[in-house]
């Protein structure tokens, strides 16, 4: 499919430069960047946060900030017309058009106070001169093209009525209606589960195919640059690090970095398994279950079951993973175990005693047991508190004097390979890695039997995901502590639990050791996580296909 | 929607009813003998009888209460111990004053806020955007009763375009009342341009971050469409909210003004009763304002379900 043949170049980036500010000294987010996407392509630029890989596609639609991102050299062509000089109102007549584009959030990119049929006729009405109703046509074949069911429903609904994956296809049909020449996705399967991911990255496939549409498609996550991607371009600071067809940035990176970021992608073959101990459990949950309900003052009441009958156990020094996808119920187990949320039924034992009815105040104690780490570490730490009071607080509740707990906290931030100075600044000094790292210290300040991870990892790069994820495990050896780690990412789970629950609406579907569960589940819905899962068939870190890897063990 | 209405009249009985309580209690637990409060210091011992019989002090006080209230909805809301005219008498004429300069205050600001506050934050960080906000802290800062002097100096007295105070009923025709009304209108509304277009401004700088805004401009469509149809619904929740409370508050607020222009308005026989101490006036007016309070919120909470198909009812 790939044809370096310059007549069908659509998007043509040659020596772009996007300065911060309009200064000629100002700092490049995008330094000397070029590249092509040719015609029936689909171009994945890869990056962390930071390299510039969004900067990137606004700039190319004339949506970034104007003043702050201010393109000051090279030139972006748009099947030869020059995109830098040209007036807003060029712009406007061409997106759409001929470039359209979709977001990572599809619950907030649409207008939640106007129906989606509306919003997509809002393209139409702005570049065409049909009449409503065959504008209404257009619109109601172009929702059955995105494989929308009931389209004259949903044609009327609020997007508030649509699930995420619904209304991505809805931002699909907005973006495609007039069959752009170029279409830029910018991480629009980032915020899906991965059954729905599945769907929407088969949906932009076969739609490309049918449109010869050109496709940037911007990611973060190599197992979707595996399934969608012709070519891989790989950003950096503002800057190309390589670029190259999919299978030779894959099998050969050329440039370190490239290498760093193949090799943090985490296998889905799990780990070697560790040894089964029998040391003692330290936390048990018993048919737990948290029911919601939604009282009303004249209606009926409604009743939602966000856990139901769920019963784990964990051993000192384990790893038991619960995985699920967004709504299973596995944040909702995480709070009602560490009593942020009082369970409805059922019971949960702590270091052997039952703490799923005590009261606030007889849970005090109890409390320092168990710790947890959130997934966003821009929000759990509270920006006016620094680093060190925000790790001691936990034990001076405790009754620690505060010099010693301050001593302590320098010890931690140690533990978690954090300098000693750190204890005296504030959160906002650091990355989102160190942020985490912090959270852990403060986790670990109560010397917890028991640490709880809410999607801990998720919301961090790959390559600082993968420290994190080695630190837990260096902490786990060291202090012996278990380890309860919510996470929907299967990759993740495969190389940190020893044990494994995977949850669907509210339940425990199946549950065993890791090796087992997700090499060979036994439950339909196991089997369809672990195959919707990006990527599946690459082994990223040894840079070959899985099916080369078993071949080469044989 | 009917059903939704129905269930939030219903709710707003229970709220009248702690208001009515309060506004029968506040008589009775004011310290000392309420007939001899009503009497004044100078009462014979015959006089302090008469008029306890006639409140019915004499009887318990919950059926006190009910009496009250049951006088209160055949639309009985007592006798001014000033005046002896019945109080429903006294605030009716009052009203016309009032509710015109209130509403014609909303509209005027609307129309001049709504849009200034829309192109400040458009224009976010340029010269509009300050000369509306500094415009908009002058509106805040300047004393009402200077802004009604200098608009009567200018247009009264020296351009003799409108008489300098009073009132006509809109019955008597709409040019006599229009031009009697313009200025305490403009007088008033400083205050509520400043207010609305603030909050316009704030609101609608945070929906143009949205992703929604960017979703519409890679549409395509113009910068009118943009800011009115996708960002003003969007921001138009909170700024329902200060027009609907600023609107409650002018009904029963603007004694300054009424002063100023000699208005005849509740506000002025609000006062008036506070300073005669006539209580069963003041009582007459709380429950007044408070209707009206709990009536534009009513209102408020039915624009916003209008608005935003989200919020349920």
């Amino acid at each position: 499919m790939t044809t370096a043949n310059p007549s069908n170049v659509v998007l043509d980036i040659n020596n772009l430069v996007v300065g911060l500010g309009r200064k000629a000294d100002a700092h490049r987010i995008i330094d000397d960047l070029s590249l092509q996407v040719h015609e029936g392509e689909t171009l994945c630029l890869v990056g962390e946060s930071g390299s510039g890989k969004s900067v990137t596609s606004l700039t190319v639609m004339g949506l970034q900030q104007k003043g702050t991102l201010v393109p000051s050299g090279g030139s972006v062509k748009l099947v030869g017309e020059e995109l830098l000089t040209a007036t807003d109102r060029r712009l406007r007549q061409l997106r759409a058009t001929r470039m359209a584009m979709i977001f990572q959030e599809p619950m907030t990119a649409l207008n939640p106070v106007v129906p989606v049929g509306r919003q997509i006729d809002e393209v139409l009405r702005a570049h065409t001169d049909l009449d409503s109703r065959a504008r209404r046509q257009k619109i109601l074949a172009m929702m059955e093209h995105v494989r929308l069911p009931d389209v004259e429903r949903i044609f009327s609904s609020y997007p508030h009525r649509l699930s995420g994956g619904q209304r991505q296809r809805i931002m699909i049909a907005m973006a495609l209606v007039l069959e752009p020449k170029l279409l830029i996705a910018d991480e629009p399967t980032t915020a899906l589960d991965v059954t729905t991911q599945k769907q929407i990255l088969a949906l932009i496939r076969d739609l490309q195919r049918d449109h010869g549409t050109a496709v940037l498609f911007i990611t973060h996550d190599m197992g979707v640059v595996a399934e969608i991607a012709d070519r891989v371009a790989v950003m950096r600071h503002g800057r190309l690090v390589e670029a190259g067809p999919l299978q030779d940035v894959l099998r050969n990176p050329k440039m370190d970095y490239t290498r760093n970021l193949l090799s943090s992608v985490p296998s889905l073959v799990p780990r070697a398994p560790r040894p089964e101990t029998s040391e003692p459990v330290v936390l048990e949950a018993n048919e737990l279950s948290k029911v919601y309900r939604e009282r009303s003052l004249y209606g009926k009441a409604r009743e939602v079951a966000a856990a139901s009958n769920v019963t784990l156990t964990l051993r000192k020094g384990r790893t038991l993973g619960i995985v699920g996808e967004s709504g299973s119920g596995k944040s909702t187990v995480a709070r009602c175990i560490v009593r942020l949320i009082d369970p409805t039924s059922g019971g949960v034992r702590l270091a052997g005693r039952e703490i799923s009815d005590l009261s606030r105040r007889l849970l005090q104690p109890h409390r320092q047991k168990i710790q947890i780490i959130f997934q966003d570490p821009y929000r759990s730490l509270n920006p006016r508190v620094t680093v060190g009071e925000s790790i001691a607080e936990g034990p001076i509740n405790y009754g620690m004097p505060r010099k010693d707990a301050l001593v302590r906290a320098r010890e931690l931030l140690e533990l978690v390979h954090l300098p000693p100075d750190a204890i005296s600044r504030y959160p906002h000094q650091f990355s989102g890695g160190q942020r985490q790292r912090i959270a852990i210290a403060r986790a670990l300040a109560l010397d917890p039997d028991v640490l709880v991870a809410d999607e801990a990892v998720s919301a961090l790069d790959v390559s600082v995901q993968a420290q994190v994820l080695d630190l837990l495990d260096e902490i786990q050896r060291r202090l012996g502590i278990a380890l309860l780690f919510i996470t929907h990412d299967l990759r993740v789970a495969a190389q940190i639990c020893d044990d494994v629950a995977v949850m669907q609406r509210g339940r425990v579907v199946e549950q065993g050791p890791a090796a087992e569960v997700l090499t060979n589940p036994q439950q339909a819905y196991t089997r369809a996580l672990l195959e919707a899962a990006p990527g599946r068939g690459w082994d990223f870190a040894n840079f070959r296909p899985v099916s080369e890897g078993i071949v080469a063990t044989a | 929607m009917l059903g939704y209405l129905l269930r939030r009249i219903l709710a707003a009985i229970p709220v009248m009813g702690v208001v009515a309580l309060f506004v029968f209690l506040l008589l009775r637990l004011t310290p000392g003998d309420p007939a001899a409060i009503l009497a004044g210091d100078n009462a014979t011992p015959e006089q302090l009888d008469r008029i306890r019989t006639s409140l019915g002090l004499n009887e318990p006080i919950y059926i006190q209460f009910y009496t009250w209230v049951a006088k209160l909805l055949h639309g009985d809301l007592g006798v001014s111990l000033i005046s002896n005219k019945p109080i429903l008498e006294m605030i009716g004429p009052r009203l016309e004053p009032s509710i015109s300069v209130a509403l014609a205050t909303i509209i005027l600001s609307i129309l001049v806020a709504v849009p200034l506050g829309v192109i400040a934050a458009w224009k976010h960080g340029t010269w509009i955007d300050r000369f509306v906000m500094g415009l908009s802290v002058l509106g805040f800062s300047v004393p009402v009763f200077v802004i009604g002097y200098v608009l009567i100096q200018v247009f009264a007295i020296d351009l003799r375009w409108v008489p300098v105070q009073g009132f006509k009923s809109i019955s008597a025709g709409f040019g006599p009342f229009f031009e009697r009304i313009i200025l305490p209108t403009c007088t008033l509304s400083f205050i509520y341009v400043a207010l609305i277009a603030r909050m316009t401004r704030a609101s609608m700088l945070d929906v143009l971050g949205e992703d929604y805004v960017r979703t519409a401009r890679a549409k395509g469509i113009g910068e009118a469409g943009v800011l009115l149809r996708h960002a003003l619904r969007n921001a138009a929740v909170p700024v329902i909210t200060v027009i609907g409370s600023g609107f409650a508050l002018l009904i029963s607020g603007v004694v300054v003004t009424e002063s100023v222009f000699n208005l005849p308005g509740i506000g002025r026989l609000t006062v008036d009763a506070v300073l005669a101490r006539d209580y069963p006036v003041i009582q007459a007016m709380i429950l007044l304002t408070s209707g009206i309070y709990v009536g534009v919120n009513l209102l408020i909470d039915v624009a916003y379900t209008l608005l935003d198909p989200r919020i349920r009812y």
